[in-house]
């Protein structure tokens, strides 16, 4: 243990620690900027750059950084001296030199920590006015939107893409004051290996990287009356939503969801859960092929753009392990275009498809030309769970007085196997639930794999199939997945199925989700409100679900069918 | 970027005989890709790289970061750190303009200004025909013989503005001798 003084204040603490959680122990509060510790998905920035945790160490010329300077034995360390907060000051107010002073039109307003960092400081006046970098907005992708006059150098996103999701698609580009953190070569994203998991985006302090907005779109289409429009929500929204409107995380609000969305005027109010249900359906009878016949081993899963855009991008060669079907997304919105606007006599042409995700790369999912049936788009608009909240809060609609409403039928009828989708593991242990089944003909008397559950980035199991062991993996984390690939790829490790999500813990996690502190807490609070849904769900095997059910009868056939492998597959992932 | 965008399609260098040579270079390197420490050795190769194909341009870029094991982004962000390098081609005939210290108080700046007036192309970039491009530099350690300009390694000292087109007179005549004899 070393001793040191804090303020006056004896601590103890073990040799490595940091001043900054030194002083976080003797709860004394060291302002940071650039600084980020997310234990679960193994992240650390403490570059360092910003300065505004600077402290005054006795017998120290320079304030160093008490994020990245260890403590040592008898440091005497003054954390709000007269110079340690003029200097926090004046370095924070050289930082706001080179930022623009839009705030009031900023998509981050009120969720910016550079943002609430000056109020906290009592800036009141532009101190510094200086040259300022200008550069250009990215918003190529369609998904992910660069605007890098908002970059304050924290150089957290390039912890996330390159360290974390291993990624490898943004850098420090040039020197000096026209440093820009971008692709290689300064080219747009969309020329760049980005797989828009938006990691980055949920990490970034300011609004310079953010998710491209449909809100208006969709507003000019529910205000359209020539227009249908239908909205589906994706699981994990239901368990963050309500963040932004003063609940707490992991707080339930599926039936307030429904009758919110009702009220800003949706005509048909899904839920995504429906196509997740639908999936394991489809890719269940994948499963049981490919084990039967022991070709194209280990199948992969292939709800999670990010994941897919990072496979096509990083391990060609394995392109033909995904899945071919469709994302929960894309078949939801496919079997609403066709299926029920058929049923309600809608030309799907009129019909306007809204999903609500909790997803940055959904909005590339969306777009891509082949996640469509006879050139229709599946899904017109991907939102995220912010822009919902923020849509439902310019509609006057507070979500935490609504009613309890449901979904309508018949793709608002759902599992608790479709729920846990938002959860990593959730996808393989809703599979397994059905493959299980159908390939064994016994009825599953417990539905809990908790082997695959939880938040470590991988985790394994093997489970008994009529005599055969197979064996399984969930993995989340982009980085998680590379390295699963890379012992793949050489031959080192053999599965059978593997679940992949691009986020760190899975969709709860989403690059779509309401901006949290204390992240790690946050996604635990998520994850234990999806599967206390599944829990107190009648029915928990997508196979049982009636109007899935109901669906094959009247419509698609069987599993794999021909009109099932036309709306709810695609020939390959790219 | 723009620059290298543009000029990627007349310098298609894919299978230029250059890439062996640099493969070989990587191969002695010894690069451990699991290491955290591969990078170390990143600056050298990307030297080295820049004496075979004149510039580093996307594909020898990626090259590297392949052999590497890390991403293009990492390397171009070296790349775009040091001044040294570059990612647009040089010219056949390259003019490098001393601004060292020694070399600005005595008016190199002018001189520099001089060029890129005469040729029609700032410093940095290189002339539509391939011919001809300009760089600055610091310091050729020819201090006394301030200001000084280098052409294709050729040393010109004591420059004046009014000197520059009287020298890339000489220097194309000289040339275009060269490249008789040889072709002869």
């Amino acid at each position: 243990m070393v001793n040191i003084t804090i303020d006056n204040q004896q601590v103890s603490v073990p040799e490595g620690t940091t001043v900054l959680d030194a002083a976080k122990q003797a709860n004394i509060k060291i302002p940071t900027l650039c600084y980020l510790h997310l234990e679960k998905s193994n992240f650390l920035n403490n570059v360092a750059s910003c300065r505004i945790c600077v402290v005054e160490v006795e017998g120290r010329r320079n304030l160093p950084p008490a994020c990245a300077t260890p403590v040592t034995e008898g440091m005497k360390i003054t954390t709000n001296s007269k110079r340690v907060l003029s200097s926090r000051r004046k370095n924070l107010e050289l930082i706001l030199s080179n930022h623009p002073f839009n705030c009031l039109i900023c998509a981050k307003s009120t969720d910016c920590e550079l943002q609430t960092l000056a109020w906290e400081f009592g800036i009141n006046t532009q101190r510094y006015r200086g040259e300022r970098a200008t550069h250009e907005i990215d918003k190529s992708s369609g998904a992910l939107k660069r605007d890098p006059e908002k970059c304050i150098m924290c150089r957290r996103c390039e912890v996330m893409c390159n360290e974390v999701q291993t990624v490898g698609a943004l850098t420090a580009f040039g020197r000096g004051f026209n440093t820009v953190v971008a692709p290689a070569e300064k080219k747009p994203l969309i020329e760049s290996p980005c797989v828009y998991c938006g990691q980055c985006v949920s990490v970034c302090p300011t609004a310079a990287l953010t998710g491209v907005g449909y809100i208006s779109e969709v507003w000019d289409a529910l205000f359209n009356p020539k227009k249908k429009v239908v909205v589906q929500v994706a699981p994990a929204v239901r368990v963050a939503i309500g963040e932004e409107f003063g609940m707490q995380p992991g707080q339930i609000v599926t039936g307030k969801l429904a009758a919110a969305l009702r009220r800003i005027g949706f005509d048909g109010v899904f839920d995504t859960t429906f196509g997740a249900d639908l999936t394991v359906i489809e890719e269940g009878r994948e499963i049981m092929d490919r084990l039967k016949s022991g070709k194209n081993l280990p199948i992969l899963t292939s709800c999670c753009p990010g994941w897919i855009n990072f496979i096509n991008y990083h391990f060609p060669t394995l392109k033909y392990m995904p899945s071919t079907c469709k994302s929960p997304q894309q078949m939801t919105g496919a079997i609403a275009k066709n299926y029920y606007a058929k049923k309600m006599g809608i030309d799907p042409k009129d019909m306007v498809v809204v999903s609500v995700m909790p997803c940055i790369a959904k909005k590339y999912e969306a777009a891509l030309p082949y996640e469509s049936t006879h050139g229709i788009p599946d899904v017109d608009y991907s939102i995220t769970t912010r822009e919902l909240a923020k849509m439902l809060k310019e509609g006057s609609v507070d979500l935490k007085n609504m009613p309890e409403e449901t979904f309508d039928d018949p793709l608002g009828e759902s599992t608790g196997a479709g729920v846990i989708f938002g959860a990593t593991g959730g996808v393989l242990e809703a599979a397994l639930r059905t493959v299980y089944e159908k390939y064994t003909g016994k009825t599953l008397e417990d539905v809990n794999f908790m082997a695959v559950r939880g938040t470590q980035g991988i985790r394994e199991a093997s489970i008994q199939i009529n005599g055969r062991t197979v064996n399984v993996a969930a993995l989340s984390g982009l980085g998680n997945a590379r390295k699963v690939l890379e012992k793949i790829v050489k031959g080192e490790a053999h599965y059978d199925i593997i679940e992949i999500m691009a986020c760190p813990s899975g969709c709860v996690n989403g690059g779509g989700q309401p901006y949290c502190h204390d992240r790690d807490e946050v996604i635990e609070q998520r994850i234990r409100g999806l599967y206390h849904i599944d829990r107190n769900q009648a029915i928990r095997k997508s196979h049982e679900n009636p109007s899935i059910q109901k669906l094959y009868q009247e419509y698609l056939g069987e599993a794999g069918s021909h009109l099932a492998h036309e709306l709810l597959h695609v020939e390959s992932h790219n | 970027m723009s620059d290298s965008v543009k000029n990627s399609p007349c310098c298609d260098l894919t299978g230029h005989p250059s890439f062996q040579q640099l493969d070989s270079y990587i191969d002695a390197l010894k690069i451990d890709k699991e290491s955290p420490r591969r990078k170390d050795t990143l600056i050298q190769t990307l030297h080295y790289a820049q004496n075979l194909f004149g510039y580093l341009p996307d594909v020898v870029q990626m090259h590297i970061a392949k052999r590497y094991g890390i991403p293009h982004a990492d390397v171009s962000g070296v790349v775009s750190f040091y001044n040294y390098f570059t990612t647009t081609p040089k010219g056949k005939i390259q003019i490098s303009v001393c601004l060292g210290t020694a070399c600005y108080v005595n008016g190199a700046d002018k001189v520099l200004q001089e060029f890129e007036q005469v040729l029609g192309i700032k410093s940095g970039q290189v002339s539509e025909d391939g011919k001809f491009s300009i760089e600055s530099l610091r310091c050729v350690g020819a201090c006394g013989l301030a200001p000084v300009v280098t052409i294709n390694q050729k040393v010109y000292g004591k420059m004046k503005p009014g000197k520059v087109r009287e020298i890339l007179e000489d220097f194309l005549v000289e040339h275009s001798e060269k490249e008789e004899a040889v072709n002869a």
